[in-house]
C-alpha cells in the first residue's frame, strides 16, 4: 500500500523543494522505492535540485493529459536506487491539473511505488491545493519566523477541512512539522522564533529540524540533495529526520547553541 | 453515590441560603401624582375586588410619570404613596424606570430599584412550557489561521487552540480549551449576558454582543498570560477577568 506525502508550507523559499528531495532520496537510500513529484507547474526547479534537469523529455502534465505515459516521463536517479523523479512542466499553465489528471496519475504510481513525495508550490492555490488534495501524510516545513508560521497554520487547516481525506471523513492527514532554516543563535538572541515557540503556535509533532546552513545552496547548485552530503549539518538533520518517519526515535540536533566538548560530540547525546 | 463535600457533613447547617427566583408581580404604572386622584381610583379598585388588595406586592414603575418639578424635586413624595398603598392592601415592594433623579427619591424612601424591565427584555425569551434547546456546537481540532467557526443559537466549544488569523463566533458562549490568538465574537445576535471562556488570552479581537476590543486594547497583566481568563459585559463594558478566584 502505498503512502502519499505532501511537502506543503503556504509560504515560498522556506525550504519545501530542499526538503522533498532529501526527504525522497533518505527514503530511498533505506530501500523503499519512492517517487517524488514537482508540482509546481511553471516555476519547475525540483528536476534542478536532483541534478536531473538534462535528462528531462516528459513531465507531470503530459502524463495528465495523456500526451506520454509513466515510463517514458519517470527520471531514474542516477545515484541512489528505488529513487525516481516526475518533473513538472516549465511551460503549462496550472489549469492543466486537474483533480481527475492528478489522482489517475497517482493511482498508477501507486502500483509500483511505496512512497509518492509531492513536492507542494507556495500558496494555497490550484497548485498547491492538488498537491495535497490526495495525501495521507503532510511535511509542513516552516521557518522560524511570525509569517512563516502563520502560513504554515493556514496550511494545516486546509489539510483539515479541504484534502480528500477530510472531505471523505476519513481519518485525518497525519501532520509532521519540519522546521527548517533553523540558527540557534538568533533564535537565542530572539531574532527569530524558537523551537518552542513554532510548536506551542502550531501544536504538531516535530519530524525535524533543519539548521541553516551554507551546504545547502552549495549542494543544490551542485545538483545534489543535500542528504547526500557526508559531514554537513543539514544532511545529517535530514537523515535523522527520515529516520523518525520510518519510526526510529532520535532526539533532536542543532536545536542549542552550547558548545559540546570533544568527549561529547564523539560519544553522541543531545 | 452521594456526592458531598466534606465540609458539608462536618459542618452546622448554616443559618440561610440565597437563591435567585422568578415572581409574578403586580405592576402599579403611576401617571401622575395627585394624591387625591390615587386615593379616589385605589378605593374604586378595591370595591371591585377586595380580595385582590391583601398585602399583594407590587411594583411602581415611573416610566410614565412625568418629571417633578426642576426646582422641587423632592415634591414627589414616596412617603406618602407607600403609606397610602399600605392602606388599601398594598405592599410596595420597588420600584422600576423613571429618572435617575426619581430613583434616587425613591430610594430615599426605602424603596429599591428593580431591573429596567427594556434592558433585560432584550435578552429574556418568551415564555414557554419548555425551555427552548440550546444546541452547541463541539469542534474537535483546532482552528487555524483563514478558518471560520460558527455556532448559531447556541454556545460553540473548541477543543484546542484558536490560532492567530482564525475567527470563532457564537450566539452563544464560546468555551475554548486551549490558547484563543484570533478573534472570537460571542453572543453575535445581542445576547449581552454571553461570556468568552479560554485558557489563555492572547487575542486579536474579543466581542460580546457588539462591544469589542482589539488586540492592542486588550492590554493583558503579563502575569495573566498563559492562564485561563473569562470575557464579559458588565455595564455595557468588556470586562477580563481570571476564569477562577
Ligand atoms: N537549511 C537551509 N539552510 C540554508 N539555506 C536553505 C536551507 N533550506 C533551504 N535553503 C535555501 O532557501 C531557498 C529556498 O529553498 P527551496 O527549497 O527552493 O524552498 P521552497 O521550495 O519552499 O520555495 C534556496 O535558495 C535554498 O538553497
Ligand atoms: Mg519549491
Amino acid at each position: 500500500m502505498a503512502t502519499v506525502i505532501v511537502v506543503t508550507s503556504g509560504k515560498g523559499g522556506v525550504g519545501k523543494t530542499t526538503t522533498s528531495a532529501s526527504f525522497a532520496t533518505g527514503l530511498a537510500q533505506r530501500g523503499y522505492r519512492t517517487v517524488v513529484i514537482d508540482f509546481d507547474v511553471g516555476l519547475r526547479n525540483l528536476d534542478l535540485i536532483m541534478g536531473c534537469e538534462r535528462r528531462v523529455v516528459y513531465d507531470f502534465i503530459n502524463i495528465i493529459n495523456g500526451e506520454a505515459n509513466l515510463n517514458q516521463a519517470l527520471i531514474r536517479d542516477k545515484r541512489v536506487e528505488n529513487l525516481h523523479i516526475l518533473p513538472a512542466s516549465q511551460t503549462r499553465d496550472k489549469e492543466a491539473l486537474t483533480k481527475e489528471g492528478v489522482e489517475r496519475v497517482l493511482n498508477e504510481l501507486r502500483q509500483n511505488f511505496e512512497y509518492i513525495v509531492c513536492d507542494s508550490p507556495a500558496g494555497i492555490e490550484r497548485g498547491a491545493l492538488m498537491a495535497l488534495y490526495f495525501a495521507d501524510e503532510a511535511l509542513v516545513v516552516t521557518n522560524p519566523e511570525v509569517s512563516s508560521v502563520r502560513d504554515s497554520d493556514r496550511i494545516l487547516g486546509i489539510l483539515a477541512s479541504r484534502s480528500r481525506r477530510a472531505e471523505q471523513g476519513e481519518a485525518p492527514v497525519k501532520e509532521h512539522l519540519v522546521l527548517a532554516r533553523y540558527a540557534p543563535e538568533r533564535a537565542d538572541r530572539g531574532d527569530m522564533l524558537s523551537v518552542e515557540d513554532v510548536l506551542e503556535i502550531l501544536g504538531i509533532p516535530l519530524l525535524g529540524v533543519i539548521p541553516e546552513s551554507p551546504t545547502v545552496l552549495q549542494s543544490s547548485n551542485a545538483g545534489v540533495p543535500v542528504v547526500l552530503e557526508d559531514g554537513s549539518d543539514a544532511g545529517a538533520a535530514y537523515g535523522d529526520l527520515v529516520d523518525r518517519f520510518l519510526g526510529k526515535n532520535l532526539p533532536h540536533r542543532f536545536i542549542t547553541t552550547q558548545k559540546k566538548g570533544f568527549l561529547k560530540r564523539l560519544f553522541g547525546g543531545g | 453515590m452521594l456526592l458531598r463535600s466534606p465540609r458539608f457533613a462536618t459542618e452546622p447547617a448554616p443559618p440561610f441560603e440565597l437563591k435567585g427566583s422568578l415572581f409574578t408581580l403586580t405592576v402599579l404604572h403611576l401617571f401622575q401624582l395627585d394624591r387625591d386622584a390615587i386615593e379616589r381610583h385605589l378605593a374604586r379598585k378595591v370595591k371591585q375586588a377586595p380580595s385582590f388588595f391583601n398585602n399583594t406586592p407590587v411594583v411602581i414603575d415611573l416610566e410614565d410619570l412625568a418629571e417633578p418639578p426642576a426646582n422641587n424635586p423632592d415634591g414627589m413624595n414616596f412617603d406618602g404613596l407607600y403609606e397610602l398603598l399600605r392602606g388599601h392592601g398594598m405592599a410596595p415592594v420597588g420600584v422600576r424606570n423613571g429618572s435617575p433623579e426619581l430613583q434616587a427619591v425613591a430610594r430615599r424612601a426605602g424603596l429599591p430599584l428593580l431591573p429596567d424591565s427594556r434592558s433585560t427584555g432584550a435578552t429574556r425569551k418568551p415564555e414557554r412550557s419548555e425551555p427552548a434547546p440550546i444546541r452547541s456546537r463541539i469542534v474537535n481540532h483546532p482552528v487555524r489561521s483563514g478558518q471560520q467557526v460558527y455556532a448559531p443559537d447556541g454556545d460553540l466549544i473548541v477543543l484546542g487552540t484558536v490560532s492567530a488569523g482564525a475567527e470563532v463566533i457564537a450566539d452563544g458562549n464560546i468555551h475554548i480549551y486551549g490558547a484563543l490568538r484570533g478573534r472570537a465574537l460571542a453572543g453575535v445576535k445581542g445576547d449581552v449576558e454571553s461570556r468568552i471562556f479560554c485558557q489563555s488570552l492572547e487575542a486579536e479581537l474579543i466581542s460580546i454582543a457588539g462591544r469589542y476590543r482589539i488586540s492592542e486594547q486588550i492590554n493583558l497583566d503579563p502575569a495573566d498570560r498563559g492562564k485561563a481568563m473569562q470575557v464579559h459585559l458588565a455595564d455595557d463594558r468588556l470586562i477580563i477577568d481570571h476564569l477562577m478566584r
